[in-house]
C-alpha cells in the first residue's frame, strides 16, 4: 500500500471500480431486469407481443446464474490461469444446500404427508440427520450455502496449492473430486435423496414457487447477484490484488522470487470463485426446481469452461456473454435438433480453442481493430492470455 | 459295521439291478393318475433298478410314456417299446394313451434323474449329477447316495458324493451318523455347506437345535475348518479380480501413459477412443458372422488389429487436424480435446445407434478354472491378465528398441535438438500420437469382452485412466503399471469392507492425498526442473 495516497472507503473504491459507461449498461440492464421484465410479465396481457412468457423467465433466470457462475470461472481460469474442473461442484453444493430449506418447505404436502422429506420416509429414516438440523431456517440454510462450498474449497485448494499442483494436474484433480463427489451423492446414505435428488419443490419463505410474482422475484434477485458478481469481480481485477494474481498467472516463478507468495493470491480467488458458485447454485435451484447429482457430472464442469472460452477469457463481460450464447443455443438445438448439439458442442470447443484465443470479445475488438488499421497488423488478437507451462 | 454291511448290500443290490428288468408291478402306479403314488412310484423305481429306470423315467419327463392296454410303453419316434421288459414291440399297439404329468410329480422326477444319472457311464455326467444332487441331498436318498459311492471310482466325484452323503446324514435320527457327517462336512469348502452346519450350533427358543453335544463341538470344528478355508479362496478371489481389474485399468491407461505421460498432450477423448476400439470388435464380428460364420469363434483374433487401427487413424486425424496446433498449450488441448470426444460419442450414436450393441464372448472364453470349489477363474479374465501383459511388453520394445521409439524418446527429452539432428519431430508426434490411441482401440477390443459397448462407455474410463497415469507419475511406464495394479486390487479388497461405490469414492479421494503429498507421481523422472 503507497502511504502518501490518501485511502478511501471500499465503498467508494467499490463504486469507481465500473466507469461511467458500466454504470450506464449496468443501469440499463439492472431497469430491465427489474422493472421492465416484471411488469411485461405480469401486467401486460399474454395476448400481446409484449408479454414475456413464464418459458422466458426461467430461461433468462436460469442463465442468469449460470453467468455468475461463468464470471466466477473466469476470474479463477481467465485471472488465475488455473482450469478449475470442480466448479460444477460448488455450483451443485450450494444449489442442495439451499434445497434442503426447500424440502423442508413442502412441510407435510409430500406424498407421505410425512414432516421427513419423501425419500427419508421412503428410505424408512426414523429422523433428519444431523447435517439437516437448522435446515428450516432460511438464514441458516444461506450460511451453508456461503460457508461450506467456501470451506471445502479453501481446504482443498490450500493443499493443492501448497504442493504447487498447477496446469493440468490440477484440472484432473479436481475432475477427481468432482467425480467422486458425484458418485458419492448417487447413494441414497448420502442423505441427499440419491439419484432423483430435490425436486417437487412447493414454497419459498412461504409462498408459492410457482407463482409468477416468485419466479419474477427470484429472477430479479438473479440480476442483481449478476451485477454485484461483476462489479466486484471488476473491482478486483483491477485493484492491486487483480495485477499480481494476473503476474502469478503470467510467470509465476517470477513473481515467487520478487518475494511474493502466490499461494494466498490463488487461494483467496479460488475460495472466492467456489463461493460465488455456489451463490449461483441457490439462485439456480428454485427457478429450475430440481437438483440432483447429475449436476456434478464432468461434462457440466468443463462446458463451464467453455461459456467463458467462448466469451472471451480475461474479460469479465466476456463470460456472460458466451454462458448466455452457449445456453441459448442449448435450449435452441435441444429443441429443435436434439441430435446434433453434441456435434454442435464438440466443434464449439474445438474452434474456440484453435480460433478463438480470445473468444466473441477477442474477435469483436480483432474485426473492429481490422477496420481501423491496414490488414496485415494484427496487434490486439495476439493470446495474451495465453497459458505458461 | 453297520454302515460296512449297509454299502456292501447296497453295492450286491446295484450289481444284480444291471441285467434285471423292471418288474411290472413297480411300473404300474405310474399309469394312475394320482401324484402321490406317481412319486412313491418314481421312489420306488429309482431305489430298485437304477440302470434300468432311467430310459423310463426319462420318457415320463418328455411326457413320451404311454399306457397301451395292461401295459406301460415307451415312444421312441416311430418306435414302442416295453418299459418293464425294455424289449421292441414289433406290430406297435395302435391304442395308446400318454401319460401327462404335473409340476409337483416333475420336480419329483428331476431330483429322482439327477440321483439316475449318478450311474451314468459317463462321467460329465455323473460330475453334472453330483452338483445338482448335493443341492438338494436328504435322507431319503442316503440308500442310493451309498450305491453311487460304492461304483465310483473317480476322485473327485467320490468327495463330492461323500459330502453330499454327510450332508444327507445330518437328517438321521442316530447321533453317531450325525457326528460322522459333521466331520466328513469340516472337509468342504462350500459356503452351501457352512450354512447347513451353522444351525447345527445355534439355539432356537432355547433349546438346541442340535441335541447331542460331541455333535455341536464337532460342529463348530468343521464350521471353524470351512470358515478358514472359505476366507482363504475370498481373499484368492479378490487378489485375481483385483489382478484383473488392474490389467484393465493398465488396457485403458497405457495408451494415455504414452500420449499423456510420454507426449505430454492431455486427450480428453481417450475414453472415447477405447470406444472406438471396442466398436471395431463389434464391427469385425457383425463381418465374421455374416462372411465367415464357420470361423465366429476366431473373430477376436482379427479385431485386435482392426481395433487398433482404427483407434490409431482416428488418433493421426485428431493430432494432424487440432491437437498440433495446441502443442504448449495444456488446458487449451484439454478443452479441445473434451470437444473431440463430444463429437465422437455423438457420430457413434448416430452410426450405431443409442443403445448399447452386443459383443459376445467366443465359445473358448467361456467358462473357467476351478482352483478349489469356490474358486473359480473365469477364462476370459484370465485372458485379459494375459493380453496386458502382451501389450505391455510389445509397447515397452516398441518404445526402448525400435527406432520410432528412440525418436519418441528423443522428442520427449530435448525436442529442439531432436530436430537439430535430424529427427523429423512433426511426423514422430503424429506417429506417437497415432500409436496412443491405437493402443487405447486395443484396450477397446478387450473391454468389449467384458463391459457394455455403448457410445457412453468412454466417459467411464477417462477418470480412472487419468488417476492411473497420474498416480504412476507422468512419463513413466513402469508407474502405469504398478498404479493400476495397486489400484485394481486395493479397490477389490476394500469393495469387500465397503461396497463398490463407496470404495471408489475412498480411491479417488486417498488419491487426491497423494497427489498433495507427492504431486511427482509414485516415480518421479529424475532430474531438475525450474517449472513443471
Amino acid at each position: 500500500m503507497h502511504p502518501s495516497l490518501p485511502r478511501q472507503p471500499f465503498i467508494v473504491r467499490l463504486a469507481c471500480a465500473f466507469g461511467v459507461r458500466g454504470w450506464q449498461m449496468a443501469g440499463l440492464f439492472l431497469a430491465f431486469a427489474l422493472i421492465a421484465v416484471p411488469v411485461m410479465h405480469l401486467v401486460v396481457p399474454p395476448e400481446s407481443p409484449l408479454h414475456l412468457s413464464t418459458y422466458f423467465i426461467t430461461l433468462t433466470g436460469k442463465i442468469l446464474c449460470y453467468a455468475i457462475v461463468a464470471v466466477a470461472m473466469d476470474l479463477i481460469w481467465g485471472y488465475g490461469g488455473i482450469l478449475s474442473l470442480g466448479h460444477g461442484l460448488f455450483f451443485a453444493l450450494g444449489g442442495y444446500a439451499f434445497g434442503m430449506y426447500l424440502m423442508r418447505q413442502i412441510g407435510r404436502d409430500g406424498s407421505y404427508q410425512s414432516d421427513l422429506p419423501d425419500f427419508m420416509v421412503f428410505l424408512d429414516w426414523p429422523e433428519l440427520p444431523w447435517f439437516w438440523l437448522g435446515s428450516d431456517s432460511i438464514l441458516w440454510v444461506a450460511l451453508l450455502v456461503l460457508v461450506v462450498p467456501a470451506l471445502i474449497a479453501f481446504i482443498f485448494g490450500y493443499f493443492a496449492f501448497r504442493s504447487r499442483i498447477k496446469g493440468v494436474y490440477f484440472s484432473i484433480i479436481t475432475q477427481a473430486l468432482t467425480y467422486a463427489s458425484m458418485l458419492l451423492f448417487f447413494r441414497n446414505e448420502t442423505g441427499f435423496g440419491g439419484n432423483n435428488g430435490f425436486t417437487d419443490f412447493k414454497r419459498i419463505l412461504g409462498f408459492s414457487i410457482t407463482a409468477p410474482e416468485t419466479r419474477v422475484v427470484l429472477f430479479a434477485l438473479s440480476a442483481l447477484a449478476l451485477v454485484a458478481t461483476l462489479l466486484l469481480a471488476r473491482y478486483l481485477v483491477t485493484s492491486r490484488f487483480g495485477r499480481v494474481l494476473t503476474a502469478i498467472r503470467d510467470a509465476e516463478a517470477r513473481v515467487m522470487f520478487i518475494g511474493y507468495d502466490p499461494l494466498w493470491y490463488k487461494l483467496f480467488v479460488w475460495t472466492l470463485s467456489a463461493l460465488l458458485c455456489a451463490l449461483a447454485g441457490a439462485l439456480y435451484v428454485p427457478q429450475v426446481g430440481i437438483i440432483n447429482p447429475s449436476e456434478m457430472s464432468v461434462a457440466n464442469s468443463i462446458e463451464i469452461a467453455i461459456w467463458v472460452a467462448v466469451g472471451g477469457r480475461g474479460t469479465l463481460i466476456g463470460p456472460v456473454l458466451g454462458a448466455f450464447l452457449v445456453n441459448l443455443a442449448k435450449s435452441w438445438f435441444t429443441v429443435s435438433f436434439p441430435e446434433y448439439w453434441l456435434f454442435f458442442l464438440g466443434t464449439l470447443f474445438i474452434v474456440a480453442t484453435l480460433y478463438l484465443p480470445q473468444g466473441v470479445i477477442g474477435l469483436y475488438a480483432r474485426l473492429r481493430a481490422g477496420r481501423q488499421r491496414p490488414p496485415g497488423n494484427p496487434t490486439v488478437g495476439a493470446a495474451s492470455g495465453a497459458q505458461p507451462s | 459295521m453297520r454302515k460296512f454291511g449297509l454299502l456292501l448290500g447296497g453295492w450286491l443290490f446295484y450289481v444284480s439291478s444291471l441285467c434285471a428288468a423292471i418288474d411290472p408291478a413297480l411300473l404300474a402306479p405310474l399309469a394312475v393318475d394320482d401324484s402321490e403314488k406317481r412319486i412313491a412310484a418314481i421312489a420306488a423305481l429309482a431305489q430298485a433298478a437304477p440302470e434300468a429306470a432311467l430310459p423310463v423315467l426319462t420318457a415320463l419327463a418328455d411326457e413320451s410314456l404311454a399306457v397301451a392296454g395292461e401295459r406301460i410303453v415307451r415312444l421312441d419316434g416311430e418306435r414302442v417299446f416295453d418299459a418293464a421288459s425294455n424289449r421292441e414291440i414289433a406290430p406297435p399297439p395302435a391304442e395308446r394313451e400318454p401319460i401327462s404329468i404335473n409340476n409337483r410329480v416333475r420336480r419329483e422326477l428331476a431330483a429322482a434323474l439327477a440321483a439316475l444319472r449318478l450311474f451314468s457311464s459317463e462321467r460329465e455326467v455323473r460330475w453334472q449329477a453330483v452338483q445338482e444332487v448335493a443341492a438338494s441331498a436328504d435322507a431319503k436318498m442316503l440308500p442310493l447316495l451309498d450305491k453311487a459311492l460304492a461304483g465310483e471310482t473317480d476322485p473327485a466325484i467320490r468327495n463330492r458324493l461323500r459330502l453330499a452323503h454327510a450332508q444327507a446324514s445330518l437328517g438321521s435320527d442316530d447321533p453317531a451318523i450325525r457326528l460322522g457327517a459333521v466331520v466328513a462336512l469340516g472337509e468342504s469348502s462350500d459356503p452351501k455347506v457352512r450354512q447347513l452346519l451353522l444351525p447345527l450350533t445355534e439355539k432356537r427358543t432355547e433349546t438346541w437345535v442340535e441335541a447331542d453335544s460331541a455333535v455341536r463341538a464337532a460342529a463348530r470344528t468343521s464350521l471353524r475348518a470351512i470358515e478358514q478355508r472359505l476366507a482363504w479362496a475370498d481373499n484368492l478371489t479378490r487378489a485375481f479380480t483385483g489382478l484383473s481389474l488392474g490389467s484393465i485399468l493398465l488396457l485403458a491407461a497405457l495408451g494415455l501413459a504414452i500420449t499423456y505421460g510420454v507426449m505430454g498432450v492431455i486427450n480428453m477423448a481417450h475414453g472415447e477412443l477405447l470406444m472406438v476400439g471396442a466398436y471395431a470388435a463389434w464391427a469385425t464380428q457383425s463381418v465374421f458372422r455374416a462372411h465367415l460364420p464357420d470361423l465366429l469363434d476366431w473373430y477376436l483374433l482379427a479385431a485386435i488389429p482392426t481395433g487398433f487401427l482404427a483407434a490409431a487413424l482416428v488418433g493421426v486425424l485428431m493430432e494432424r487436424v487440432v491437437i498440433r496446433h495446441l502443442y504448449g498449450r495444456p488446458l487449451e488441448t484439454l478443452l479441445a480435446t473434451w470437444g473431440i470426444s463430444l463429437f465422437l460419442m455423438q457420430v457413434a450414436r448416430t452410426l450405431f445407434g443409442a443403445q448399447n450393441v452386443e459383443v459376445a464372448n467366443p465359445v473358448w472364453m467361456a467358462g473357467g478354472i476351478e482352483v478349489v470349489p469356490n474358486l473359480l477363474l473365469p477364462w476370459n479374465r484370465i485372458m485379459i491378465i494375459a493380453f496386458s501383459i502382451a501389450v505391455l511388453t510389445a509397447v515397452w520394445a516398441m518404445l526402448n528398441l525400435s527406432r520410432l521409439g528412440m525418436f519418441v524418446r528423443a522428442v520427449t527429452q530435448n525436442r529442439a535438438m531432436a530436430g537439430c539432428v535430424g529427427v523429423p519431430t512433426g511426423r514422430v508426434d503424429t506417429l506417437a500420437f497415432g500409436l496412443g490411441a491405437g493402443i487405447a482401440g486395443l484396450g477397446g477390443v478387450a473391454l468389449s469382452q467384458i463391459a457394455n459397448v455403448g457410445p457412453d462407455m468412454g466417459q467411464g474410463y477417462i477418470v480412472d485412466s487419468f488417476m492411473v497415469v497420474v498416480l504412476g507419475g507422468v512419463g513413466q511406464l513402469a508407474g502405469a503399471v504398478w498404479a493400476a495394479l495397486g489400484l485394481g486390487v486395493f479397490t477389490k479388497f476394500l469393495e469387500g469392507w465397503t461396497g463398490a461405490v463407496v470404495a471408489k469414492i475412498i480411491v479417488l479421494v486417498l488419491i487426491i492425498i497423494f497427489i498433495q503429498k507427492r504431486p511427482q507421481g509414485l516415480f518421479a523422472l529424475k532430474g531438475r526442473f525450474v517449472d513443471a
